[in-house]
């Protein structure tokens, strides 16, 4: 649908400017998330649809509704004494003029909002170009604006420099639009992502909920750029899949920060938690399996009495991590995991973990996300000081996913992990977060507010709306756009990277078709590559 | 009657600038309601045919009963040849626009018509022009001489005729009116219907 749809009548900075429909334009047509633009007097306003209502003229038209049972009727009644009324958030202006200057600055928070009678219409595929920019070197084509066939690209260089968060209840396609970030952060910046994945989705393939069918992960698009190491060799090799490197933890690379951040998860009591510390001064470096080998019940007592911890406490910490010992990829005392994934990231590959079958297992995920993080971040930091006279030595910037966010991001914890330090902390180091959740309603608030970018499917509780619209002006209006949206493949994006709140539609994942758009080249590409190769080389046969 | 003068129908007796009053030529030879008429040689006023009345020449002696032993109301007239003389056919037509040099103009007219001036009913072409805008309306709802909604209704349903697509033009004069009755939802809605039945 395209064209002029009514004018403003009405409205307020506030509460958004009202639109008359024209005689003709229905309210079924418009959907709450449409992309409009007003013509003003000077300036272009663009905005989006909030809200849709039916008015009439006459008040009278509630208790004596005229004869509509006759066409004629209610064609004329339509859209003059009855008409719909939609709200529209005037969100960005742009000057209206020929003065090349006032069109370079591109559009600005709109501070003000159109006259009385300014046109409305649809916003046009050249609206969503200025407003949001052409898909280029540093665009990623994301998906559509809603009822639209316009593309809609997102700033990579710009979302990878702060936090971000994908968030739907499961089922709504987070995990196929997180995707497509990672594929877009690989293609459209500088910056590399490691993802802790939990389920198996990014690395090699991926499945789509709805259909059951097999989509391709990131290695198979992307396979010189891409590593997937793996915890759970096993797993890998069932699939058929070779990993670049598999992950092994040493006893000794555990530290007691990262089994405090367990203390949920293993249902730690405070003391129990604390003692960690006590083990840590008591045994050093190898506490974790000095502390595991004291076996039964009196040894644990005896180590409980010489150390001055808690005995209860003790043991019941010695049953709950005696788990770990259980986790074949916890093994031994030194390993090069860390540095294998460090050295990978700085030749800019980008590293897929896979859990395998320890990704249902939440404590393995934790503990290793967590412990991995802790010492990249930390390399990071080193690597961003001593660069901080040459900028150009700066560490490549470095986007760490991670899922199920709200189980290891609480507000209890969120302080002592790393994750919480990184959301908090920005790019100082050269390192954010993509958050891919479907409760954000459990992530900690002050890490919520500190995501620059968000993009979420649909929610359905309040709690979780709520908490991914903390901190945004006008997130009322909002609300209401995201309550609405699909169940599938929609999702409401705001934030650092996009100069307004857009509801898209993802674009399409999945398709040979789709790969090939992503530029990815099957065999019989690579055939008539080598064959252009060859007659390049030698003159055509 | 001559036949010569084609399309005379009557001659003005009474006028002021919003209305006036014309006498028919021959009794109940009048337009019908809602007719489209012009009065008058220069500028000539163009008004709308609001009621049709035949009454007494005498406004004292009322006509009184005179068919009691006729079979017909044919044959009253025939056996009482005088009562063309006794009677009379009157029209008033409200005033909604009048001919200019510069061309048709759809508001009063400056100068009512003259006494006597005659009146012509308009033509199909006339007609399509006059009503192709919907400007007439406010004067017609306000119209001080017959009932307004009726009037309306039967001029609209006329000039519909002389319009290429009738069905549409009668919603845009619907959607024309609706404005002019907010708050008049029922009035409307009377309206629309006598425009379709």
């Amino acid at each position: 649908m395209t064209g002029r749809l009514g004018m403003v009548v009405a409205g307020s900075l506030t509460e958004g400017v009202q639109i008359r429909l024209d005689v003709g334009i229905s309210t079924e047509t418009i959907k709450v998330g449409t992309f409009v633009s007003i013509q003003g007097g000077k300036f272009r306003f663009f905005g989006q649809v909030t809200g849709v209502a039916l008015e009439a003229a006459d008040m009278s038209l509630r208790g004596v509704p005229p004869d509509v049972s006759n066409p004629f009727i209610e064609q004329v009644i339509s859209g003059t004494t009855a008409f719909g009324m939609i709200t529209v958030e005037p969100m960005l202006v742009i000057a209206d003029s020929d003065d090349p200057a006032a069109v370079l600055d591109g559009p600005q928070p709109a501070k003000t909002i159109p006259p009385h009678f300014a046109q409305v219409s649809i916003a046009t595929e050249n609206d969503i170009e200025i407003v949001f920019g052409e898909e280029d070197e540093e665009h990623f084509y994301i998906g559509t604006p809603l009822d639209m066939e316009t593309r809609l690209a997102l700033n990579i260089p710009e979302l990878v420099t702060r936090s971000n968060g994908v968030f739907g209840k499961s089922g709504t396609g987070k995990t196929f639009l997180a995707r497509l970030l990672l594929i877009g952060i690989l293609q459209k910046s500088n910056a590399v992502n490691l993802v802790f994945d939990m389920h198996g989705e990014y690395g090699w393939k991926g499945s789509s909920e709805g259909t059951g069918r097999e989509v391709k992960g990131l290695k198979q698009l992307f396979s010189s750029r891409v590593a997937v190491f793996t915890l759970d060799e096993e797993s890998s090799r069932r699939r058929g899949l070779a990993p670049d490197y598999v992950v092994r933890i040493g006893y000794q690379e555990i530290e007691p920060e990262d089994i405090q951040i367990l203390r949920e998860t293993l249902s730690l009591s405070d003391v129990a938690a604390d003692a960690v510390y006590s083990l840590h001064r008591h045994f050093g470096r190898n506490w974790l399996q000095d502390f595991l080998s004291h076996k039964g019940r009196e040894g644990v007592r005896d180590l409980a009495d010489s150390i001055g911890v808690n005995s209860t406490a003790l043991s019941s910490l010695h049953n709950r991590l005696s788990r770990l010992e259980r986790l074949p990829f916890i093994e031994g005392s030194g390993h090069d995991s860390l540095n294998q994934i460090l050295r990978y990231l700085e030749r800019g590959m980008h590293v897929v973990l896979e859990f395998g079958r320890y990704g249902n297992d939440l404590a393995s995920y934790i503990l290793v996300a967590n412990l991995l993080t802790r010492r990249i971040h930390e390399r990071y930091m080193q690597m961003s000081e001593q660069a901080s006279d040459d900028p150009s030595r700066q560490p490549r910037p470095l986007v760490i996913t991670i899922e199920e966010a709200h189980k290891f991001l609480t507000p209890s914890v969120a302080d002592q992990t790393i994750f919480g330090t990184i959301a908090r902390e920005d790019r100082k180091y050269n390192v954010t977060l993509m958050v891919v959740d479907q409760r954000p309603s459990g992530i900690d608030e002050e890490v919520m507010s500190q995501l620059g970018t968000k993009i979420t499917c649909l929610l359905d509780s309040e709690r979780d709306v709520d908490s991914v619209l903390t901190g945004r002006s006008g997130s009322r209006k909002l609300r209401d756009v995201l309550s609405r949206l699909e169940s599938k493949q929609q999702a409401l994006a705001f934030g650092h990277a996009l100069p307004m709140p857009v509801v898209i539609r993802t674009r399409n994942y999945g398709s040979l078709e789709s790969y090939k758009e992503l530029g990815f080249r099957d065999d019989a590409d690579s055939l008539s590559d080598i064959t252009q190769a060859r007659d390049d080389l030698f003159g055509p046969p | 009657m001559s036949e010569l003068i084609a399309g005379r129908i009557g001659e003005i007796v009474e006028a002021t600038t919003a209305a006036f009053t014309a006498r028919c030529h021959e009794l109940y030879v009048a337009p019908a309601l809602g007719t489209l008429v012009r009065a008058g040689d220069n500028n000539p006023v163009l008004g709308i045919v609001a009621e049709v009345r035949t009454q007494s020449l005498d406004p004292s002696r009322r006509p009184i009963a005179m068919g009691v032993d006729e079979e017909t109301e044919e044959a009253v007239y025939e056996h009482n040849p005088q009562l063309n003389r006794l009677l009379s056919t009157e029209f008033q037509a409200i005033v909604v626009g009048y001919e200019s040099e510069s061309g048709l103009k759809r508001h009063l007219s400056p100068f009512p018509p003259r006494i006597h001036s005659f009146v012509y009913e308009c033509g199909r072409d006339r007609l399509r022009e006059f009503s192709s805008s919907y400007e007439f309306l406010p004067s017609l709802l306000n119209s001080p001489i017959g009932p307004q909604d009726e009037l309306i209704a039967a001029f609209l349903r006329y000039s519909s005729l002389t319009q290429e697509d009738a069905q549409a033009y009668l919603v845009g004069a619907g959607k024309a009116l609706a404005p002019l009755l907010i708050g008049q939802i029922q009035r409307l809605n009377n309206i629309l219907i006598r425009l379709i039945s």
